[in-house]
């Protein structure tokens, strides 16, 4: 086990101003809005925004409460969305290549975006290329269905999404 | 003795620190209450304690002393015996040296020395003992956070109470005062710290005293905490905010003069700094120093603070100059608190001392202005560095310019010739005629940069005015040499800032901008010695009228002039310039008002209608003017329009009413005189109408006939009951004179009728309309002449489909006989009379089944009215028509609590019925119609019948019928025997149900919700009940959320969820999926047992709705999921 922190001074990133949406005085009653790269962003951070991940397990210092956003693990543009594929897509950056609480940010997006489309979607999870160093194996792990329901029925895995993924406040 | 045993133990209650501090704070309470009632006077509690005071156990004695503090303190409004004051301030005073007990000998002085107004006080000498032990042998650093505020606070009330013997001590407390601030951290300390700083350089204030000697020193403590920062933001030290403390420390610093040599370069090193907070603070402070320091001493730092000031201004403004409408009366760009506090600091210095301009007038930058002035043309051709040199520039001298009189007559001197030189604009002669040799280059050589500081400084200049006038004896502006200048200058200005105007386009707003700001500014100066001469003033009224007049189409710079006319107005009412509001009156009022009327203009009618009433809304002698314009107005385009066909005419008309109406009507009490000249305009109304007898030109003129009710209606409405008759009267008469009185004597029977489709003329429908809305309108005290031929008249044309005439039955009916019982008699009917003819009466000549006109006053289903309804007689137009009229009478009927209303309701159930009573089947369109009325029924509505409108309303009505026809309806629900009347009931009991306040209906939770929950089946069958299904949806949820129907909601739990269900899936309206989807996830509240097993269903229907159409309908779901 690794008893310090993993990344014990992360860089910090402002947070990019949110894209504001334009037609949300749509008035036609019948109209589709299909889901795009921003919702699925906003599914991402709306819920369980700030979720310290370089202290879920030892610490929990309310000094320090970064988002995945202000590491830049993930951002709006890491999500490509093609609804009518039912595709998602999402990247996401470790902070440093070692890290290895890589597997659990990607099971908590995965677990979250699971909860949050509808069952058509085929979710792909993935790390940035060059960003990890065991890329290949993460990359697998995470878009292993079965290893994914194994992982689901560890009570202790379990509890640690459900704490990342439950709601914080600022 | 009681008390005394009882004080023992008290005692040893309070001396004992194992015992809990409410134990403490009970016993000491019992003391002090027993000494306040005197059962107990100090000296036997003394003499009581003396054990606890002496004895050698150092936290027992400690304990003690602290007691007798508290008691002292207790006994502060008490009267004492001054030698035991004496003896006490004695044994504290000794106490201050036995560290152990230090808490209990301060606070004893401390409450002793605050003593004041009351019997025995602390001598001079005494505090002077207290004061000298203090400070040889109280270490004040080295003691605890509550001990440490105390010494601060005893120094402080030392200071304040005893100056003289304080002075005696001169330098000991000085050095006292030093070694105590030393080190502080804490703020609740500092604060008071920081006060006592500033009481002693004010005891000390000569330059031999400790404080000149010791300023080094002293300076040297409580500089250290400047920049005032906090390292802990939250939590708690939120007792003191930092914006207090830094307050006090800049206090401290600019208290006295002697501080000079230390704080000045200290001021501006920490103004170089980056930190924001720390410019602020040292602006401020730098600002407070000026005050106190005095100007001699201040003088020596001018250039440096003057060279920082310009550093904070440059560095704090930005370069966007905004040429919006709203920047038009204020600086035009964002300022920060930096730039907020050096403009003050600058206004302060120049006030105090006029020689700090010589620095500004002398600065290179300010000189090079000029330059960078004539090099563009354009503002937006302007480097950024340009601009905000301009904007600088224009900010300095402007504040300088606004801070005396002095100082902005030099500025005018230096720089404002220059200035209008440099701009090519040109004195003119002592004559007052223009020097016209550069009347070309004039509007060729618009600097843009120059204008804006050219009114800036007009801005300025004119703030000064209204100082200068309020004490008499200064000699008026008129003589000041600034004013002189703007004198010699000001026509040609305008004629400069009136072209400017004139030659804007508009993709370059900052033409208009600058132009019309300009012009505000030349016609914003106060009183007759203003320097713009009347008839430049006019000259500017009618530049700006112009701009408005001649404009087709709304630009900016037709908004910028309207609101600069408008500042204008308010203006002279604001100061009450009669002599301008003569002009105004003159040029502005009349000019637009004279747009008004006349019909051909290039300007569109909304927009003149627009600046006419903004304009007059600014006086109301004005406004009185403008109403009378719309009158003529109204005449005019009204008679055009019948006379000659025009149709523009008679939209004019309608946008004239609809501006009387949102503009004028809202402003009623606010404006003395308007109801009036409101009267005279319906009446003029009224007169147009009877005049114009003939319209030759046939006109589907709905917008027009819906505009002048709507306006009918409200003068009605906020009129007196004397001019509602007056009105009513009028309108009579035209009516009686029309062609509509015919309509009474029609027989009325059904054939007849039936034959009447078609045979209002337009004239005769707009008088019928008038006339309905202003019985609407009008209130019970009101007098309605011949109401029986009246409601005959309203009868028979509400039979015809007319609305409005079966809303004014309803008010009638509504209002009848209420006002009559005191006033006069206002009606020759009673309400029985009237509601015989409604019922009875205007049928009886019908040649059918006339017979069965029996019961006298009951209207129930065997009145005539009744049979129509019930599709008896005559056609399904007829049917639904008297439906309709029918609901609107109820409504009346019901919201005066007449018991007739029941009769009513039993006929519209009646219709609702898939056959009625005697076996006719009813047309599906008269059910639904049926099914309406209890909408209005129980609605409120906009168009009549509400508290504007002087309904009589009682409380409670709704309730009263809901609890009427809930019941009935239910049983109805329950034997239908056709789902379409099924469904109409339903709807019937929504209506019902979701108009009534939710506290009645979750008072009949249990027996409701069935109801609605199948109500909530049955209506989303049909897409058509939408609208219906969605406001008892919210019914239900109101119920769902509340405690009250807790317990039969989590009876019902598996329907409503079952329900909530299929309507998350309901395709025809997105906020009943959404609110819906709400539901599900509050009934998450309902005990877990209950809800468990739907848990599948629920997230088989949330997961359906996660791939919604509608977005914010899938954010829900994914959040009622979670939640699930």
């Amino acid at each position: 086990m690794v008893s310090g922190l993993i990344n014990e001074n992360p860089t910090v990133y402002e947070r990019k101003e949110r894209r504001v949406r334009t037609d949300s005085t749509n008035t036609d009653e019948f109209s589709v809005e299909p889901i795009d790269q921003l919702e699925i962003f906003d599914i991402l951070f709306f819920d369980f925004a700030i979720v310290n991940i370089h202290h879920i397990r030892d610490i929990r210092d309310p000094e320090h409460p970064y988002s995945l956003e202000q590491l830049k693990v993930l951002t709006e543009d890491s999500v490509e969305v093609d609804d009518l594929k039912s595709y998602v897509r999402v990247t996401f950056t470790p902070t440093v290549e070692h890290c290895s609480m890589a597997t659990i940010i990607g099971l908590s997006v995965r677990v979250k975006l699971m909860r949050s489309l509808p069952p058509r979607y085929k979710i792909d999870i993935r790390v940035a290329p060059g960003s990890h160093a065991t890329e290949a194996a993460l990359n697998k792990q995470l878009n292993d269905k079965e290893r994914v329901a194994a992982a689901l029925e560890n009570p202790n895995l379990v509890e640690m999404v459900d704490e990342c993924l439950s709601p914080s406040f600022e | 003795m009681a008390a005394l045993n009882n004080l023992t133990e008290h005692l040893e209650a309070f001396v004992d620190v194992t015992r809990s501090p409410t134990h403490h704070a009970e016993s000491l309470k019992a003391i002090a209450t027993s000494l306040e009632k005197s059962v107990l006077s100090i000296n036997q509690l003394v003499v009581e304690m003396d054990m606890y005071l002496t004895t050698t156990d150092d936290v027992v004695r400690a304990r003690g002393i602290l007691l007798l503090a508290e008691m002292l303190d207790y006994l502060k409004p008490k009267p004492l015996d001054n030698a035991v004051v004496n003896s006490l301030v004695g044994f504290f005073t000794a106490k201050l040296a036995e560290w152990r007990s230090v808490r209990g000998a301060l606070s004893g002085c401390l409450a002793l020395i605050k003593r004041k107004g009351v019997a025995g006080l602390v001598t001079a000498t005494d505090a002077e003992a207290v004061a000298k032990s203090m400070a040889q042998s109280v270490q004040v650093q080295s003691l605890a956070l509550y001990d440490r505020k105390l010494c601060f606070e005893l120094l402080e009330c030392l200071l304040e109470q005893y100056p003289e013997a304080m002075i005696n001590l001169g330098d000991l407390m000085v050095y006292a005062t030093c070694e105590a601030i030393d080190g502080e951290k804490d703020p609740p300390c500092l604060m008071v710290a920081f006060h006592v700083v500033e009481l002693l350089a004010r005891l000390f204030p000569s330059p031999s005293g400790p404080v000149a000697s010791e300023a080094s020193d002293l300076f040297e403590f409580i500089s250290c905490y400047f920049p005032l920062h906090y390292t802990h933001t939250k939590g708690d030290e939120a007792s003191i905010p930092r914006e207090d403390l830094s307050r006090g420390l800049s206090l401290a610093i600019s208290s006295t003069p002697f501080f000079e040599p230390y704080a000045i370069p200290l001021l501006l090193e920490k103004l170089s700094s980056s930190l924001p907070v720390a410019k602020v603070d040292s602006l401020k402070c730098l600002k407070d120093c000026a005050v106190n320091y005095g100007v001699n001493r201040m003088k020596k730092h001018y250039e440096g603070i003057w060279s920082a000031i310009k550093d904070a201004l440059y560095a704090s403004t930005g370069t966007d100059l905004s040429f919006g409408l709203e920047s038009l009366t204020s600086p035009g760009f964002e300022m920060n608190e930096i730039h907020r506090e050096a403009v003050n600091l600058l206004q302060r210095l120049v006030k105090q001392d006029i020689s700090f301009l010589g620095l500004v007038a002398d600065d290179i930058r300010v000189k090079m202005i000029f330059d960078t002035i004539s090099r563009y043309s354009r503002y937006e051709e302007m480097l950024d560095t340009s601009k905000l040199e301009v904007l600088v520039v224009s900010q300095i001298l402007s504040v300088s310019a606004r801070a005396s009189v002095e100082s902005c007559n030099t500025i005018f001197e230096t720089f404002f010739v220059r200035l209008m030189n440099t701009l090519g604009i040109v004195e003119s002669t002592s004559t007052g005629d223009l020097v016209h040799n550069e009347n070309s280059t004039v509007s060729t050589r618009l600097y843009h940069g120059g204008l804006h500081l050219c009114i800036e400084l007009l801005t300025a200049s004119k703030d000064l005015i209204p100082s200068s006038e309020e004490d008499s004896s200064t000699p008026g502006c008129a003589q000041q040499s600034w004013c002189s200048i703007v004198n010699k200058f000001s026509a040609s200005l305008i004629e400069a800032f009136t072209s400017a105007v004139q030659s804007s386009n508009d993709d370059c707003t900052a033409d208009a901008y600058l132009g019309v700001k300009g012009l505000l500014a030349m016609g914003m100066f106060r009183g007759g010695s203003s320097p713009v001469s009347r008839s430049e003033y006019e000259k500017i009224l009618t530049t700006l009228t112009s701009i408005i007049a001649a404009n087709s189409a709304k630009t900016v710079k037709w908004e910028l002039a309207l609101k600069a006319l408008v500042c204008m107005g308010s203006f002279i009412d604001q100061y009450h310039e009669s002599e301008k509001a003569m002009s105004y009156m003159g040029i502005v009022v009349e000019n637009l008002v004279s747009l008004v009327r006349s019909s051909h203009c290039s300007l569109p009618h909304p927009m003149i209608l627009e600046a006419t009433s903004e304009v007059c809304s600014t006086s109301p002698t004005y406004v009185e003017k403008m109403v009378q314009g719309f009158e003529e107005a109204f005449c005019s385009s009204f008679s055009d329009f019948c006379v000659n066909g025009n149709f523009k005419s008679i939209e004019n008309c309608s946008q004239l009413l609809e501006c009387v109406t949102n503009k004028l009507l809202p402003r009623v009490t606010e404006i003395d005189g308007l109801e009036k000249s409101l009267v005279s305009f319906a009446i003029s109304m009224w007169n147009q109408i009877e005049s114009s007898v003939v319209f030759s030109y046939a006109f589907n003129g709905r917008e027009f006939v819906e505009a002048a009710m709507k306006t009918m209606r409200q003068i009605v409405g906020v009129a007196s009951v004397n001019s509602q008759n007056s009105i009513i009267q009028k309108a009579y008469n035209v009516i009686s004179l029309s062609t509509l009185p015919a309509m009474e004597s029609i027989p009325l029977t059904f054939a007849a009728l039936e034959g009447l489709q078609h045979d209002l003329s337009t004239r005769d429908e707009l008088i019928l309309s008038l006339f309905a809305s202003v019985i609407i309108g009008a209130s019970p005290m009101a007098s309605i002449p011949d109401v029986k031929s009246l409601i005959k008249l309203f009868m028979v044309s509400s039979l015809k489909g007319y609305i409005p005439a079966a809303q004014a039955l309803g008010s009638m009916v509504n209002k009848l006989g209420v006002g009559s019982g005191g006033t006069n008699t206002s009606s020759d009917c009673s309400l029985e009379e009237a509601c015989d003819i409604i019922f009875h009466e205007s049928f009886e000549s019908g040649n059918t089944n006339s017979s069965d006109v029996t019961s006298k006053t009951i209207c129930g289903s065997e009145t005539l009215l009744a049979k129509i309804c019930l599709g008896f007689y005559g056609s399904l137009d007829l049917q639904t028509r008297a439906i309709t009229g029918l609901a609107w009478i109820g409504k009346g009927l019901l919201m005066r609590g007449d018991k007739r209303v029941n009769e009513i309701a039993l006929v519209l159930v009646e219709c609702l019925k898939s056959t009625n009573s005697s076996g006719n089947a009813l047309h599906p369109t008269a059910m639904k119609h049926a099914a309406d009325a209890f909408l209005t029924l129980m609605s409120d509505s906009e168009a009549c019948l509400n508290r504007k409108l002087h309904a009589v309303i009682r409380p409670l009505y709704k309730q009263r019928f809901f609890s009427i026809t809930v019941p009935i309806l239910e049983s109805l629900i329950v034997n239908s025997q056709t789902p379409l009347s099924r469904t109409m009931l339903h709807v019937a009991l929504a209506h019902v149900i979701s108009n009534v306040p939710v506290t009645v209906i979750l008072d009949n939770t249990k027996k409701l919700l069935p109801v609605i929950l199948e109500g909530l089946s049955v209506l989303s069958v049909d897409s058509v009940h939408k609208e219906i299904l969605f406001s008892l949806l919210l019914v239900l949820s109101g119920t769902l959320t509340d405690i009250k129907g807790r317990q039969s909601v989590s009876d019902n739990a598996h329907r409503i969820i079952e329900c909530l269900v299929k309507l998350a899936s309901y395709s025809h309206l997105m906020v009943v999926r959404e609110t819906a989807i709400q539901c599900l996830a509050t009934l998450l509240e309902l005990p877990h047992r209950r809800i468990y097993p739907f848990r599948r269903e629920v997230l088989q229907a949330v997961t359906k709705a996660l791939d919604d159409p509608k977005r914010r309908v899938r954010e829900e779901a994914i959040k009622c999921r979670q939640a699930w």
